[in-house]
């Protein structure tokens, strides 16, 4: 109820701002509404949505993994960690615009270039949270696992992975933000479809109810994912802790 | 199978660099069927030694010879339990071939029916206690080491989980290890005591006891605890100390 309330709230103050600036500048939600089902009715609208979504996909899910790994190793071993630092230091620090335009550059206006720039751009603080959950790990458990022979693969699924849930589960929050940001940008750079090509087309068309009926589709769909699919998640992995009052 | 425990010196290094000995010199044989005890006052390596023994821990001087492929039940001296499985998940993770009338059993014998699927967050350390040993004979071990098992619970919970100890101990042929610093405990568990100093360990006395476990009532086990402490030195203020 809250929610509708609040989103109640942002038709009427978007409404009340195109009064005030002009259909040309900000066009009112029915125009834009009106945008976004012939969006919707040609198709383009899902064909872009879909291919912005399945580089999310691809781009975190291989941020997540290697940044996982990677994180893990470091949190471990002594030389990784020495090894790995200012790499990790230099990736957190490098603007991801710098990274898209390098990677399109080396690799070509490619569809494997822009998945990589949006994972290289994730990877860092994945890697981070990760080294830190690697490094609280505990010690006593980690004797147990080893005095009643625990398989490797049961050791992790139920000692260690519990462990990082929720370092893993704060690298997924934060990636994920991170990611539906940068999607954009590298999709306006160098992709022939998706959100970003057109809001870049329809920027350079000054087109602004385009541009709008994409954005929001595309903030819906950001919303709806986090509330079905994240939220959920992050419940299911603190099911073990006696819940607060 | 058997136990060949030989530690010449076991040294920890504090944060400050300096090094302080544990473990003095310790050296005893455990057999099939035996149940040791270890008597020592708090903090002289009782729990240092017993990760040694488990081969948590290879920094050390000397020699332990433990069978190849034994497999060990450790009782640690905190629960050690999985938070975020339930008490049953915890038993079979540790022991995956161990079948359901097992654990039934198991669990009959340690009161824990009831508990199944509750998480150690609810359960008292009594309770945390009871699945632990629960997880440590469910894995059918050849090398059960029990550290304290008794600690700060309440006298009579205490005394129940003892029994039930005695009974599980009693039902498998194993090398048994049991760390204690109550007299009374080493006496109704134990068929052999070892005495520890304080740190760094030393073996005092290694004394057997061959009265049979199940015929040691109150009184025997009394006159067994007054000759131990007879045998020692005579002097029973000493060890009250112990
Ligand atoms: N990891 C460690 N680093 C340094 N000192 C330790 C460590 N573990 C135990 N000690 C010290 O070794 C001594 C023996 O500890 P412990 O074996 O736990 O005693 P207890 O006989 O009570 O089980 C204590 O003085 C303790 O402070
Ligand atoms: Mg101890």
């Amino acid at each position: 109820m809250p929610r509708l309330l609040s989103f109640a709230l942002f038709l009427a103050v978007w409404w009340i701002g195109s009064l005030f600036a002009g259909d040309v500048k900000l066009p009112s939600p029915p125009a834009v509404l009106t945008v976004m089902i012939a969006e919707a009715r040609s198709g383009d609208l899902f064909f872009h949505l879909g291919a912005t979504l399945a580089r999310v996909t691809l781009a975190f899910t291989l941020a997540m993994t290697l940044g996982a790994a990677i994180g893990y190793l470091m949190g471990r071993v002594r030389l990784a960690d020495r090894l790995g630092d200012p790499w990790l230091i230099l990736l957190l620090n490098l603007p991801a615009l710098v990274v898209i335009v390098l990677a399109y550059i080396w690799a070509g206006l490619t569809e494997v270039a822009a998945i990589a720039a949006i994972a290289i751009n994730k990877l860092p603080t994945a890697v981070v949270t990760l080294r830190e959950g690697a490094r609280a790990l505990d010690a006593a458990l980690d004797e147990m696992a080893t005095v009643f022979a625990m398989p490797p693969w049961s050791k992790l699924r139920h000692v260690v992975l519990p462990q990082l849930s929720p370092y893993i589960a704060a690298a997924a929050r934060s990636g994920l933000s991170l990611v539906w940001k940068i999607v954009l940008v590298a999709e306006l750079l160098g992709r022939p479809n998706g959100v970003g090509f057109e809001i870049g087309v329809a920027f350079q068309l000054f087109d602004i109810p385009l541009l709008l009926a994409y954005s929001l589709s595309f903030a819906a769909v950001v919303l709806v994912i986090e509330t079905l699919l994240v939220q959920p998640f992050e419940a299911r992995l603190s099911r073990w802790r006696p819940r607060a009052a | 199978m058997r136990l060949e425990v030989d530690i010449t010196s076991k040294k920890f290094e504090s944060a400050a660099g300096e090094q302080h000995d544990v473990i003095g010199g310790v050296s005893f044989a455990l057999d099939a069927g035996e149940v040791g005890v270890l008597v020592g006052p708090s903090g002289c390596g009782k729990s240092t030694m017993l990760r040694i023994l488990a081969g948590l821990d290879h920094d050390f001087q000397g020699r332990v010879s433990r069978p190849v492929s034994a497999r060990i039940g450790f009782v640690f001296q905190e629960p050690r339990l999985l938070p975020w499985r339930s008490v049953e998940e915890n038993v079979r993770i540790a022991a995956p071939l161990a079948d359901e009338a097992k654990l039934s059993a198991l669990f009959d014998i340690l009161e824990l029916k009831a508990h199944r699927n509750h998480f150690p967050g609810e359960l008292s350390l009594g309770l945390a206690r009871r699945v632990a040993l629960a997880r440590a004979f469910a894995v059918e071990p050849d090398f059960l080491i029990l550290d304290e098992p008794l600690a700060s619970l309440d006298v009579a919970l205490a005394a129940r989980l003892r029994d039930e100890i005695a009974t599980l101990v009693e039902g498998r042929s194993m090398i048994t290890l049991l760390v204690t610093h109550d007299m009374d405990d080493a006496v109704r568990l134990g068929d052999r005591v070892i005495l520890l100093s304080p740190r760094p360990a030393r073996i005092l006395a290694d004394l057997p006891i061959r009265t049979p476990r199940s015929t040691r009532g109150d009184a025997e086990t009394a006159a067994i605890k007054a000759d131990i402490m007879r045998r020692i030195n005579g002097d029973p203020t000493k060890q009250a100390a112990l």
